[in-house]
């Protein structure tokens, strides 16, 4: 009898222990109420295939699948729309006005888009790589922060907008490669510089290229998001600026050394798609 | 009552008259009227209710219009190839004449009637006026500037930061006051005060001779459906059969990369032809003789060719000599002298 009382004061001791420790790790998603917002980020983490971004770096240059070096001098790209969804369907796109980032690999700081969701476990992640095309044909009032196209100086510190063709650049990516030739079908100037400058929202009046790409994230398999008040979601990206040149249309630098506003632009921005994989999430 | 005390009262009631008239003359002078739709002009598409025209605003925009500190090294302003009294076109330049001495590709277009405009420059590409002034400021062979550059160069002038709180309320300078300010000057430069305009609204009993008469219906049969009236444009964008240029513009389709778009030119309007030649995009044409000579007997068959020049086989527009010179007479009419002399559009 009393072994009995002792296993039986065990087991409600260890199932009480139980359901509080359950009770501790998995706080239930609280009702998703669009007002009750919490802080959400994702973080944009730049990497060039198996290392990590580093610039300039030409005595270690990355090689590329054509078995092309090349260094990497800027990554810039418009992160915008931010959307998440939780495993029941429930989504919550991110008010206008505060989604839309700049991405700079030169700035650490940016790496981070940072902003508020109502309280939830989200299992899916939804953003657009560029800026959609309503924004880009908004009045002047509407472009502010990183869409100012005043933002970032002028075009060789980094500007993002195209004034000749009123747009932004989506995605910016420029660096050196040895296979690039001196004449006007590489680099006339001999600095042996690859820019690709993608954009293309799709037109004002008659429809021409849309590079705009809406990009999509399982968050299921690497850890979902579970946005509380008390905490700092972060769903860790890799973003592997590799795939520019690797990805499904992949080419040689040496082929297409500089790409803006193209035809060709539009599989260069195929590739962009699959840069994206999801890490982890620190919840 | 002796004369002198007439004289007196005379000289009184003549001053008293004269403060009157000098009032009334300074009260016009005071009332700034903003953007008025002349009667003979359909509804103009810039979106005022964004920015209205008010007269501080007006008068930055015109300050910014003739700022040289717009482009890199302080030397060239919008008004440099904008010139007023070219119906603010670069006059005798084939091409623009930019920054240290580059040349661009395309003959600079008048600031003229800008409020009723979809798209801008030759080519396309703009389709906001607010953003459009971006292209020439950053252009390397226009103003060779970046916009950020500018406004902080502006930022530390104080006259700069009273202009933008006289406008504006505060003394910030942002990208969006700034273009705002600039297209208030520009959709303040009307012209719809010439001979056809007054003809047209019954002005002054204003009239047309009868070659001027001869050469409105020649206009009306020949020119008008891309050269619109009142505007005389239709704002679109068409290839006329102007043969290559030597740099082989490609117009529209680089803003588009649309094959349909290749070779494809804004419709110019046909006012102010007085003061704004040479003609074309690459200001080919030095007359206005040399422009008709081309439609009625050089029109290149090139790719896009605008079907309204190729009919029946015959390409260009059938022109007799006579019509050439009624016509002439007829584009005469939309000279607009009041507005290269109008003192409110000129640098102060």
């Amino acid at each position: 009898m009393k072994n009995l009382s002792i296993r039986i004061t065990l087991l409600t001791f260890c199932s009480i222990l139980l359901l509080a420790s359950c009770s501790k790790e998995d706080s239930p998603a609280p009702e998703f109420a669009e007002t009750n917002l919490a802080p959400f980020s994702v973080e944009f983490d730049n990497i060039v295939g198996d290392r990590t971004l580093s610039f300039n770096n030409t005595t270690t240059p990355y090689v590329n699948a054509k078995g092309e070096s090349f260094s990497i001098s800027m990554l810039q790209y418009f992160i915008s729309n931010i959307k998440v969804a939780t495993a029941d369907g429930k989504e919550y796109a991110v008010k206008q006005d505060s989604s839309y980032f700049l991405i700079q690999s030169s700035d650490k700081s940016t790496r981070f888009a940072k902003v508020r969701v109502p309280e939830g476990d989200y299992t899916r992640l939804t953003f657009t790589l560029g800026v959609d095309s309503l924004r880009s044909t908004m009045g002047i009032d509407k472009r502010t922060g990183v869409l100012d196209p005043a933002a970032n100086g002028g075009h060789d510190s980094g500007g993002m907008y195209w004034g000749w063709n009123s747009g932004y650049i989506f995605f910016r990516f420029e660096g050196n490669s040895n296979v690039i030739s001196d004449d006007v079908n590489g680099d006339p100037t001999g600095k042996k510089q690859f820019k690709y400058h993608i954009g293309g929202f799709g037109g004002y009046s008659a429809p021409t290229i849309n590079n705009v790409k809406t990009i999509t994230v399982d968050l299921t398999k690497a850890g979902i998001a579970k946005v509380r008040k008390d905490r700092q979601s972060n769903v860790h990206l890799f973003v592997d600026a590799m795939k520019v040149f690797n990805g499904t249309n992949s080419f040689k630098i040496a082929e297409h050394p500089n790409v803006m506003f193209s035809d060709y632009s539009v599989n260069i921005a195929k590739n962009l798609t699959e840069m994206f994989r999801h890490d982890h999430t620190e919840n | 009552m002796n004369k002198r005390h007439w004289i007196i009262i005379l000289s009184i009631s003549i001053f008293i008259f004269a403060c009157k008239k000098s009032e009334i003359i300074q009260e016009k002078i005071e009332t700034f009227l903003g953007f008025q739709k002349p009667a003979n002009f359909p509804e103009p598409v810039y979106n005022f209710s964004a920015n209205p025209v008010t007269k501080s605003g007006f008068e930055l925009g015109r300050t910014l219009f003739y700022e040289a500190r717009l482009s890199r090294n302080n030397t060239v302003s919008c008004g440099s190839c904008h010139i007023q009294s070219s119906a603010f076109t670069q006059h005798g330049h084939d091409v623009s004449h930019g920054i240290d001495d580059r040349l661009g590709t395309r003959n600079s277009p008048p600031i003229m009637n800008l409020a009723w405009n979809k798209a801008f420059m030759w080519g396309g590409g703009v389709y906001d006026l607010d953003l459009q002034p971006i292209a020439p400021i950053t252009t390397h062979e226009e103003m060779d500037e970046n916009l950020d550059n500018v406004l902080n160069k502006l930022r530390a002038l104080p006259k700069y930061t009273a202009l933008f709180k006289t406008a504006f309320g505060t003394e910030e300078i942002t990208t969006s006051r700034f273009m705002k300010a600039l297209s208030q000057f520009m959709v303040m430069c009307v012209s719809s005060n010439s001979k056809y305009d007054k003809v047209m609204r019954k002005e002054d009993n204003a009239s047309f001779t009868q070659t001027e008469l001869d050469g409105y219906n020649i206009f009306k049969e020949k020119c008008s459906s891309c050269h619109k009236e009142p505007l005389f444009t239709d704002g679109s964008f068409r290839n006329n059969g102007l043969s290559l240029s030597p740099v082989k513009d490609q117009g529209l389709y680089l803003a588009t990369l649309l094959a349909s778009d290749r070779y494809k030119f804004k419709v110019p309007s046909l006012r102010n032809l007085n003061y704004t030649a040479p003609f074309m995009h690459d200001g080919r044409f030095l007359t206005i003789g040399a422009v008709l000579e081309h439609y009625s007997g050089q029109v290149q068959n090139l790719e896009n060719l605008d079907p309204i020049l190729n009919q029946n086989g015959k390409l260009g527009i059938n022109l007799t000599e006579t019509d050439k010179t009624k016509l002439i007479a007829f584009l005469a009419t939309l000279n607009d002298e009041s507005f290269i002399n109008n003192r409110l559009l000129a640098e102060q």
